[in-house]
């Protein structure tokens, strides 16, 4: 394979990656801390809509993703409100998220924007490039030359497995999502606790969404988070709950995505969903297998 | 009951007025797009028609649900399932040799039930063989599928006149009969109305459907009690995959006839909400899958008439959903352990 095109498609696969990963360690914290969250689908989509609308509407894609940020803590909050509050399912409550976000971005971005035909963008986020993006081959390019969105995101993996494995909270909130009854006894508050996990998940996973419309492709389409919050559900199994793990497996798809594309244009005869479904595929067959520790918190989905 | 149905009522009451909301929200005026919406759905014969057409796939799929999560299976994969009945009719149906269709359409409704089924007890063999947790496998199967479809539409199933990605018609002899010229009302309604009460007699009258319920509110209890627990599981796995494998069989054999990608407009997600608001209850479920036809068949009218977009009628169901979680819980109704 030729160089530029090698470094091309490694280019793909970190923006493919980026929402993938932001909602992947939102998801992960969400599941250590015990609650499963099946509505990062939706949590991306409302991340990405109100991304765009506030950046359409200033101009200022920083007001974007702040907008989109708060939002999506806003979001963490009403399902902490329900599922740990509450103490409704969390997959019922998952569900509804996701129904939820379908009907509001579409509502309010037909009402907003109208049936126009034509695409409605924005000014896409700048690219820095970072000292080395020039002289390193194809990493260079592909790390080192990236929106600003991107860079906070890489920086978080490192933060979060410090955070997990190194401070009193990290370790609170593992405990919380292993024996709650323990942590309980212990004086932790389970209740802040999962609901502080939860805000930062719809917090990252905005994140993720505002990457979607601020970054990549500077537009809002209906339903653009477009599976993402599943694959990245995938990826959290995947990728054992670890954050270099969830690294290493949004990576890979990142890239299999981005190499799907390059198949689509050769028509070499692989049928190109076959690299759509291969992240799914990939998670079945591990879980069957069982091949390794899951690492998934003993009170995981439990209220 | 009667305190069980004005919770729902309540619900739907909310679901409704967060659509309302919603609609202010984007500058519309809600009463103008309700009355387009109830005037679509049923202003006419065509829109009742249309409602029996759209409450068809929920009521059944909805049954699917609704067992399996009365056995505690969280079968979140009913769409997937729905996907892959619709495509085993197909394949079955456009294969098949001339029969007569008192034949070619239960054989058919088989494939299409067994198509579901096999996807189901997948899920069900990893989750009791494996300890694999049936939300992620069934999630997973469901987009699993779809690649499948998408491959299976441009390349083995696709048309013979190759134009469209989509699969051939199925023959006369597969198609389920429409019951009015120029309405779309057919003849597997009457199966979905059926199936209500054969899943009411199953769940509350058999040895099967007790152990089911048993296995779902407390299974080391039903262990202990000497049921066979994974057996029953395994079956109400197969159960609800054959249901919404059948739903999509007769979507297809009635409807639509040819499969493609778009296949499911997410039938398979709204029978989750058809469930719950049905309290996992089979007339509870048809009362739901009704309701909800008439939001998603006057939907249409609701966005030609006061421009307000067909999907909120997602953002409804999710309040509803929403609203029975806060208040059962409020109630702190322990036999309602689901919610």
């Amino acid at each position: 394979m030729e160089l530029e095109l090698f470094t091309a498609l490694c280019t793909a696969a970190v923006a493919m990656a980026v929402p993938l990963l932001f909602a992947g360690l939102g998801e992960l914290l969400a599941e250590k801390s015990g609650v499963i969250n099946i509505g990062l689908e939706g949590m991306i989509l409302l991340g990405a809509f109100a991304a765009f609308a506030v950046a359409h509407a200033t101009g200022s894609n920083a007001a974007g993703l702040a907008a989109a940020l708060a939002l999506g803590g806003v979001w963490g909050l009403g399902f902490a409100y329900f599922a740990v509050v509450r103490g409704a399912n969390q997959i019922v409550v998952g569900t509804a998220v996701n129904l939820f976000a379908t009907g509001l971005t579409g509502v309010l971005y037909r009402s907003i924007y109208g049936v126009t035909g034509t695409a409605m963008t924005i000014e896409p986020s700048p690219t820095i490039a970072l000292p080395g993006a020039r002289s390193i081959p194809i990493l260079g390019q592909a790390l080192l030359n990236q929106t600003p969105l991107t860079y906070v995101c890489l920086a978080t993996i490192p933060l979060m497995a410090l955070f997990l494995a190194r401070t009193r909270a990290g370790l609170e909130l593992k405990m919380v999502g292993e024996n709650p009854n323990a942590a309980a006894t212990h004086g932790i508050n389970v209740a802040r606790t999962r609901t502080s996990a939860l805000v930062a998940c719809g917090i990252f996973c905005a994140a993720g969404g505002a990457y979607l419309t601020l970054d990549y492709t500077h537009t809002f389409v209906e339903g653009m988070s477009s599976g993402r919050g599943f694959i990245a559900l995938a990826i959290v199994i995947v990728g054992r709950r670890r954050p270099a793990g969830v690294l290493v497996a949004a990576l890979l798809f990142g890239f299999v995505t981005a190499l799907q594309f390059h198949f689509q244009a050769l028509a070499l005869g692989i049928p190109f969903q076959f690299f759509l479904v291969l992240p799914y595929v990939a998670t079945l067959a591990l879980l069957a297998l069982n091949a390794g520790d899951t690492n998934a918190p003993a009170a995981l989905g439990k209220n | 009951m009667g305190e069980r149905l004005a919770t729902s009522a309540l619900a739907g009451g909310l679901g409704l007025a967060a659509g309302a909301l919603a609609i202010v929200l984007g500058g519309g005026n809600p009463f103008t797009a309700y009355a387009a919406l109830v005037e679509g759905a049923l202003g006419s014969s065509y829109g009742w028609s249309e409602v029996a057409v759209k409450s068809c796939p929920l009521a059944i799929t909805g049954l699917a649900v609704a067992l399996a999560f009365r056995a505690g299976i969280w079968n979140i994969g009913a769409e997937g399932q729905l996907v892959a009945g619709a495509l085993l009719a197909v394949w079955f149906g456009t294969s098949m040799p001339t029969l007569p269709a008192l034949l070619g359409i239960p054989l058919t409704m088989i494939a299409a039930a067994l198509g579901g089924a096999l996807v189901a007890a997948a899920a069900g063999a990893l989750k009791l063989r494996r300890n694999v947790d049936e939300v992620i496998s069934t999630i997973m199967l469901n987009f699993i599928i779809l690649g499948l479809v998408g491959f299976l539409v441009q390349g083995p199933l696709m048309e013979s006149a190759a134009r469209y990605p989509q699969s051939d018609a199925l023959p006369a002899y597969a198609q389920l009969p429409r019951l009015i010229t120029g309405m779309r009302v057919h003849v597997g309604i009457g199966i979905a109305l059926a199936l209500i009460p054969l899943a009411a007699i199953l769940l509350y009258r058999t040895r099967f459907g007790f152990v089911m319920r048993a296995s779902g509110s407390n299974p080391a209890a039903a262990r202990t009690a000497g049921f066979a627990v994974n057996r029953t599981l395994f079956q109400t796995f197969v159960l609800s995959g054959a249901l919404a494998g059948l739903a999509g069989g007769i979507e297809v054999s009635a409807i639509t006839h040819r499969m493609y990608e778009s296949f499911s407009p997410g039938y398979g997600y709204t029978a989750i909400a058809v469930a719950l608001l049905g309290r996992l209850d089979p007339v509870g479920v048809l009362v739901a899958a009704l309701l909800f036809g008439v939001l998603e068949a006057g939907s249409s009218s609701m966005q030609r008439v006061a421009g307000v977009s067909s999907v909120l009628v997602s953002l409804v169901q999710a309040c509803i959903i929403l609203a029975l979680a806060a208040i059962e819980h409020r109630r702190g109704r322990r036999s309602d352990r689901w919610l």
